[in-house]
Parts: C-alpha cells; structure tokens; sequence
C-alpha cells in the first residue's frame, strides 16, 4: 500500500466505528479524538481492526503512535507497504 | 442440574466461554465474529447472569434491568446489531424522595446544573468545576483522592449534595464514599452525559435476541451445564498453560477459556490457588466483593392501573446519607423501578421491582422460620413505602415475592451473592490471569468502571480483544 491508501485504509476503519462523525475535514497534524467523538472502546476497535484485517500487532506502548492521521500514517507504513 | 450435553456440541473449541452475563455474551460474540470456534455454557436454563428475568401470572419481572448510560446504544450497536440498539430507550423520570430533599430529574448535567444552583445554592463555578473534574477522569489516574474527598472539595459540608451525587450510584454499582474518587467520576459522568437509559421490550427479549445473534455468528451455546474445572497442563515450552474445561462430567479442549464467573470463584474454585504463584493468591485475597441486594417483586391485578409516579424512585426515610443503613437489614432506602405496559409493547401489565443493598451475612445463616420471617417483613415494609406513592397499593397486587442475597447466590453462584462483582482492586487481578497462565482470561464485574450492564459489555469487548491477540498468537507458532 501507499501512504495515500494507507491513510484511505485508517479512514475508512474509523468511519466504520464512528458513521454518524464527520471525517471530511479531520486535519492531520492534530489528534484525532480533538477533532471528532472516538472514545477508548472505539479506538480498541481501530487496533482489533487492524489485527483482523491485516494481520498486523500494535503493542499497547505504541498506541500513542495512532494519535493523529499522520503519525498512524508514519507508524503503519513499514507494516503495510508490502499489502 | 442437567446432566445432557447437546449432540452438537463438540469436544474442542478455539475457546470456551464460561458464564452468559453481559460480558460473557459480548465477548463470545466477539470473538465468534473474529472467526473463532467458541463454546459458551451457562450454569442457568436462561443466557444473561444477572441481566435476568422470570414470570409469574402473566408478569415478567425483570431482575437487574434499571437503568444504564446512553453509551449502552454504542456498544449494542457496534458489539450487538443495531436491531439490539434500537430496543435501548431514555428514562425521563427519575425521582429523589428522601427527609433532605424531594424532586424529579432527567438525571443528566444540564438538569442537576439547574438543581445545585436554583434549590441547593451552590455557585455556578463550583458546579461547573466539579463536572468538568468528574468528567476528565481516567481509570489509570490517581486513586489518592476518595469520593468524600471530592465532594468536600466542591461542595464542603454539604451532606444534602453528597447525598444527591452518591446515593443513586450506590444503588447502581454498590460504591461508597470511601472508594476512590475516579470510580465515582467516570461512572457518575456516564449518567450525566445524557441522562439514564433502559430496554424497550425487558430482559427476556433484549438478551433473547443476543442469544440469536450468537448462533448466527456460529457459537455453540449450552445451557444448563456446570463447570467444575478449568483444566490447567504443563506445557512444553512455557510452565503452564490453559487446556480447557471440565464440565457436566465431560472434558472439553480449548486453546483458551474466559471465565465470566465471579473472579474470586474462578481463581479459588475453578482454577485452583495451587496453579499460581504464592504472592498472586496472596494479591487475588485482598480482593473485596460488593455487597449484595434484595429484591421485592410486586405484581399489579389485571386491568388495575397505576398513574405515572416516574420510571425509577430513588427513595429512603434515614435523615442522612448513610452507607451502613443502606446495606442494613431493615433499610428504608430503596430503589422503585416501576414498568408500565409501555415498557414491554402489546402488555397491558404493570409491575415495581423494589431493590435495596444489603449484605450477605445478614441473610445467610437465619433458622429457615426467621429467613421466611424477615422475608414477610421486607415485603411489608416495601409495600408500606410503595402506599407513600401508588396509594391503596395492597388492594392492586396479584404477586408479590422477595429475593435476599441468598438468592442471588443460588442463581448466579457468586460468592456471598455478590450483585456487584468486585471493588476496585478486582480489575488488576483480572487482568492479570493471562500473564499467570497463557490462555487464561476473565471478564465481568470487576471494580467499578467495569461494572453494570455497559461496564461489563465493554469489558468482554476488551478482553475479546486479549483472546484474540492470544490464539492469532498461538496460531503462528503452530
């Protein structure tokens, strides 16, 4: 995948968990839960998501890397660039 | 206790669910749809624990069924179907009547904003700062900080406000002033974020419908049937690990097993303190259970009606808020849940489920002559407070019956007929189970975050999410 997949795969994984939020306008560089409602249960879904889908572990130390779109961008990438 | 095991049940499962409370359901909902074999088996003929029900003359009572946090409808819908979300409705009338204070809420922060500051006279910075406090929480901050401690610091010397703030939720989860502050908030900000919530149609259809969602996503159910073992092996690699259950007499493999019995139970009983080290028994000790409940049960003639007196009546004649008189025996502080026909559509039945707090020990070892005795009194005394509300309520009831903790112990085997799981400290010993034993997980109530129909849902969802780390695990070692 590339960064743009990537980063299509991670908003449609939220969209999924949280339909009623609008994710149009969800910027980049700020946490995603400053922007719209995704409670814990919700981001634990993100990582259950992730498992299902691809196969791919995210170590509860590295939750923090999924705080905005960017950085789960960055962190993702060496884990899903051969998808 | 039936012996049978269905012919379709098979002798190995990817994992073994142990309990059907709401934790229990969810979590093998969740992992039969992450495309695990799961077997579930319930001591009881019915699935759901606690979040249970029975019938009497045309009555379905409802035993745990009061009230959660809008949250319910999240969980329902992205554990559950929306189908099951749809079922959960707000309850708008919830009513306080005691000697400090009497009057209706939509119990949420806009209506107990306006409470505090028009009846109590409370400023509006001190009502504002305790919100926001409550409400940035987290279960990993600080527990220094006791509820008392909280409420002294936002409302000092108030009884009456402590009062208001904590007695509800002691009814709902068993919690006192002496628990730390942060079990409080988070649960506390659940309600306040948009008032209380229940299930359209009762218990029966709400968990009936789990049930078939739960054979649709393919786990294998089996009522009636009594774990007596969760078999514990010595592996080859790794000391220990979880091999599966013993139950009804038959042995059943499984990789993993989530035990959704209390966790005291499932430690001492199920496991057995010698396949832990010394200082985890020594921590799962220190463990407290919550108290327990009672229960009346009154059932409403045929064609008799009762007005609109609210949906839930947190009621009580002690002068001040007392922690030990709500577990007493004799209490006078109880919860009204009053179900009108609305509540089960195409009923035309009402019935009030009266419960209070109280402690095992008060009820477990009476000569059976004074056990039916206190039993009699508690009803009377419960029908005495009713008459405050629905007058002449004696002459419109065609069921009456009471439970006492040793009821609940005999229907959900918890330990002292715990109604609440566990206090706090619960939580880390259950989390810790996997790292004592590779394939060992429990859900339920455990402390009170994780406690009360949403509390468990979520954390069957959380530790779901362990079990299916655990075999995507094993299976690559394979």
């Amino acid at each position: 995948m590339t960064k743009e997949q990537i980063k299509d795969t991670i908003l449609e994984i939220i969209a999924q968990i949280i339909p009623d939020e609008d994710l149009s306008n969800l910027k980049g560089d700020i946490p995603i839960r400053e922007q719209v409602e995704l409670d814990s249960m919700d981001f634990l879904d993100i990582i259950m998501e992730l498992r299902k889908r691809y196969g791919i572990e995210v170590p509860e130390d590295d939750y923090i890397q999924l705080a905005t779109l960017d950085s789960s961008v960055a962190y993702l990438e060496p884990r899903m660039r051969e998808l | 206790m039936s012996q049978d095991w269905s012919k379709d049940i098979k002798s190995e499962y990817d994992v073994v669910v142990i309990g059907s409370g709401l934790a229990g359901l969810t979590c093998a909902n969740m992992l039969a749809r992450g495309g695990h074999s799961v077997l579930l088996l319930e001591q009881h003929h019915n699935l759901g624990g606690l979040a249970t029900w029975f019938k009497r003359k045309g009555h379905i009572f409802d035993i745990a069924l009061h009230g959660f946090p809008v949250g319910m409808i999240k969980t329902c819908r992205k554990y559950w179907t929306p189908e099951i979300a749809s079922m959960i409705v707000q309850l708008k009338g919830i009513r306080f009547d005691n000697p400090q204070f009497s009057f209706t809420t939509t119990y949420n922060r806009e209506d107990f904003t306006r409470i505090l500051e028009q009846r109590f006279k409370i400023p509006r910075e001190n009502i504002e700062g305790f919100f926001d406090t409550a409400r940035n929480m987290n279960f990993y901050d600080d527990q220094g900080m006791n509820t008392r401690e909280f409420f002294e610091k936002f409302f000092p010397g108030r009884d009456d406000v402590h009062r208001m703030l904590m007695e509800s939720v002691t009814y709902a989860n068993g919690s006192t002033l002496d628990d730390p502050a942060i079990t409080y908030g988070i649960v506390f900000s659940n309600f306040m974020s948009k008032g209380v919530y229940t299930v359209r149609g009762g218990t029966d259809q709400f968990i009936g419908k789990m049930r078939e969602e739960l054979l649709k996503n393919g786990v294998a159910i089996q009522p009636k049937c009594l774990v007596e073992k969760i078999v514990i092996e010595e592996g080859k690699t790794e000391s220990k690990k979880t091999a599966g259950v013993i139950a009804n007499g038959k042995r059943i493999k499984s990789k993993a097993v989530v035990s959704n019995g209390n966790l005291l139970s499932t430690i001492h009983k199920l496991v057995g303190d010698e396949n832990f080290p010394e200082s985890f028994v020594t921590e799962a000790k220190k463990v407290r259970l919550n108290n327990s409940s009672c229960q009346v049960y009154i059932g409403i003639k045929k064609g008799e009606r009762i007005d609109y007196i609210g949906d839930l009546l947190f009621t009580s004649k002690a002068e001040k808020f007392d922690p030990q008189e709500l577990c007493s025996k004799n209490t006078t502080s109880r919860t009204f849940s009053i179900y009108y026909p609305q509540t089960r559509p195409g009923s035309d039945m009402y019935s009030i489920v009266a419960s209070s707090n109280a402690n095992y020990d008060d009820w477990a070892n009476l000569p059976e002559r004074e056990y039916q005795a206190s039993k009699e009194a508690l009803i009377q005394r419960t029908l005495d407070a009713l008459e405050k509300y629905v007058p002449k309520i004696r002459d419109k009831i065609d069921h009456l019956e009471a439970s006492t903790p040793k009821t609940f112990q005999r229907y959900t085997l918890h330990l002292s007929g715990a109604s609440f799981g566990t206090k706090f400290e619960g939580l880390k010993v259950s989390m810790g189970l996997p790292k004592e034993i590779p394939g060992l997980f429990h859900t339920g109530s455990v402390g009170i975050i994780m406690s009360g129909w949403l509390g468990a849902a979520n954390y069957g969802v959380i530790v779901a999410h362990d079990v299916d780390k655990f075999l995507s695990a094993v299976a690559r070692n394979v």
